[in-house]
């Protein structure tokens, strides 16, 4: 993105921020036969955005977007190709080992599927365990006893029921209340959740979402929530971004963009998301044609241009949009809003 | 749901209880519904509630471990269930009922040409030609969008809707009068979600097929459904249309069920439903949701008889 001053202006009036991602480019190289060059996948390609500390901010995207890749470069698996990650004072690019550890202690990851995320050999106690021990709590009382408060704080109680059991003995539900308090047992300051709740029920997705919420209160985190359904961002972020093709498309307040969403691609995501309604059946929705493009060689200009209804031929098909301002706090990338007056043509 | 003639389907007491160590599972017990011709029912219901095993039980895809299985499945006036298997195979499995089961886009042949795929059912099952089973499958690949070049590519050349919408066409291929699905839009992003909805829709209209479709996803259900059913440890415990299901549920468990979703459009808080649903080893004498209900009363632990009101089902105590 071009102006990332506009940016810093948006998501930090007061305050350093907790985290500062500076022009990420995350790219992969393609071999030929093993060795020979043949490209990169782009699969971030120059996001930038600040988090606060007690922020919560969503990421919304479509698989193959490049949001993994983006959450796993920030929580220190993937290095930058380009771009830096600011977190806590330190600079991730600056990082190594020792350092490195450290950083990833001080983020906690909540995976999308908590039975893939658990060790099916290991009881409850001993997977909370595994993070101290890395972390170099040698006392098992003070062990234990962190693990109790953590236990307590994502209501799994009584916890001496819960310890000894293995994650095949507990529901979707419970699975998830323990991958959370594994990402909270080192007390991070940041928890990075990747579709925390797309893989359970209905009825339980609404606690583990308020759940959350109020770890993310009283323990003042900040967030980020990966999802691709829009539904849930309303009753958790503050902020919310859109990415598209490993770029950052939109970013807002949560109520702005879910208000008055500017993007063609927001628009269409936004369309495509329906509310439980009987009328639903006897409409056709809108979608956008064809498929997210190939990060490899992605469309030149806009890389949503091949499937926007509103492309401007000559425009949106050779420049790369900017970020344009359109009202305070809510950028878009999108040649439609290219104006003084920022007025939709 | 009152012309008796024009109900595709009727089942009435299907069972379907499975041997395990611990005793008997009842995946399916006691379950009664009509599906009426051209329409789409949904059956709604969480994980674990024996949604996809009345669907496997309707087809007779059964595991080993059968304990039970009885009760009617009328298709067409016809007793499918007093049909012995190879007859079953022959004259109702695909040729009347197919399905789309579960993650179906993961399960396409890896070696075998995605067209060759697809047609085969109709050259098993109705003895087609190879020559016209392809142009009967090139026919449902432009009826689901699927370019016709990708006849001859591999399933992993294809991406994840694309591979969806093969299957559905697979489904289709026989020209069944009923197909299920099971989950059909579960893994894929939301624009194709929205995408296969609309193709599903098109289908609907176009070739008069009956769709049972099957998933935990109220939100996106909404987009096909003529009637709901709406299941909770192994039975069914509200049947309605959908424009009044969707409007006001009556079942106490429907609507928690649907505070629990979360609107994009409205600003209500959702709701969730406190504890679990009874394992199926022991289902709780009476009715199963009372554990949860708010409106539970002393009746609720005597088994609730099915009320029909204004010609919508619901087993519960509340209404009779």
């Amino acid at each position: 993105m071009s102006d990332n001053d506009n940016l810093k202006s948006i998501s930090h009036e007061d305050g350093q921020p907790l985290l500062q991602i500076q022009d990420l480019h995350v790219w992969y190289e393609l071999k030929r036969f093993g060795f020979g060059h043949a490209g990169y996948v782009r699969a971030v390609d120059g996001v930038s955005f600040d988090l606060k500390q007690g922020e919560a901010m969503a990421c919304v995207g479509e698989s193959g977007c490049g949001k993994s890749s983006l959450m796993k470069t920030i929580l220190g698996l993937n290095r930058p190709t380009k771009g830096d990650i600011a977190f806590d004072g330190g600079q991730l690019t600056e990082m190594q080992d020792e350092a490195l550890r450290l950083y990833r202690a001080k983020i906690g990851y909540i995976q999308q599927d908590p039975y893939g995320a658990l060790a099916t050999f290991m009881t409850v106690q001993r997977i909370l365990e595994e993070p101290l021990i890395i972390n170099g709590i040698k006392d098992k009382k003070e062990r234990l006893r962190r693990i109790y408060k953590v236990l307590e704080e994502v209501k799994m109680t009584p916890v001496e029921e819960f310890l000894q059991k293995f994650p095949h003995m507990l529901s979707g539900g419970q699975q998830q209340r323990v991958v959370i308090a594994r990402a909270m047992i080192m007390e991070p300051k940041l928890l990075v959740a990747d579709e925390p709740v797309s893989m359970l029920d209905a009825s339980v997705r609404v606690e583990i979402l308020r759940l959350l919420r109020k770890l993310q209160e009283t323990h003042n985190l900040a967030v980020i929530y990966i999802t691709h359904d829009l539904s849930t961002v309303r009753y958790f972020s503050e902020y919310i971004f859109v990415m598209y093709a490993g770029e950052i498309v939109e970013f807002a307040k949560m109520e702005d963009l879910l208000k008055d969403p500017k993007h063609p691609y927001t628009l269409a995501l936004l369309d495509a998301s329906s509310d439980p309604d009987a009328g639903n059946a006897l409409v056709m929705r809108e979608v956008p044609p064809g498929e997210p493009p190939s990060l490899v060689n992605p469309p030149t200009g806009c890389r949503f241009n091949p499937r926007c209804s509103k492309m401007i031929a000559g425009v949106c098909d050779v420049k790369r949009p900017p970020d344009f301002v359109v009202a305070p706090g809510h950028r878009v990338a999108c040649w439609l809003y290219d104006a003084e007056d920022h007025h939709v043509p | 749901m009152t012309d008796k003639s024009n109900e595709l389907l009727v089942v009435k007491g299907l069972r379907l209880h499975f041997k395990t160590e611990r005793g008997a599972v009842q995946a399916v017990d006691s379950v009664d519904f009509e599906l009426p011709r051209t329409k789409a029912t949904v059956i709604l219901g969480e994980s674990g509630c024996g949604k996809s095993s009345m669907a496997k039980a309707m087809l007779r895809l059964l595991p080993r471990n059968v304990d039970k299985y009885d009760g009617e499945v009328l298709l067409d006036g016809q007793d499918i269930m007093k049909l012995n298997n190879e007859a079953f195979r022959k004259e109702i499995r695909w040729k009347k009922i197919s399905m789309v089961p579960q993650a179906a886009m993961n399960a396409l042949n890896p070696v075998m040409r995605i067209g060759d795929q697809v047609a085969e059912p109709a050259m098993i099952h109705l003895g087609l030609s190879k020559k016209d089973a392809l142009s009967q499958a090139l026919r449902l690949f432009e009826l689901v969008g699927v370019p016709s070049d990708f006849l001859h590519r591999y399933a992993f050349e294809l991406s994840g809707g694309m591979r969806q919408r093969a299957a559905l066409a697979m489904s289709l291929v026989t020209l069944p009068d009923l197909v299920i699905l099971d989950e059909p839009t579960s893994a894929l992003d939301v624009l194709t979600q929205a995408g296969i909805m609309n193709l599903m829709k098109r289908v609907k209209n176009e070739m008069e097929t009956s769709f049972i479709l099957i998933t935990h996803d109220i939100a996106t259900s909404s987009e096909l459904a003529d009637n709901v059913a709406v299941m909770y440890a192994g039975q069914i415990v509200e049947v309605s249309d959908a424009h009044r299901f969707f409007t006001g549920p009556l079942h106490p468990y429907s609507k928690k069920l649907m505070a629990s979703v979360p609107r994009l459009r409205e600003t209500v808080e959702p709701d969730f439903i406190i504890g679990q649903p009874p394992s199926l080893l022991n289902p709780p004498t009476g009715c199963r949701f009372a554990d949860r209900c708010p409106a539970r009363f002393e009746k609720c632990s005597q088994e609730p008889p099915t009320v029909i009101q204004d010609d919508r089902k619901v087993k519960c105590w509340l209404y009779v």
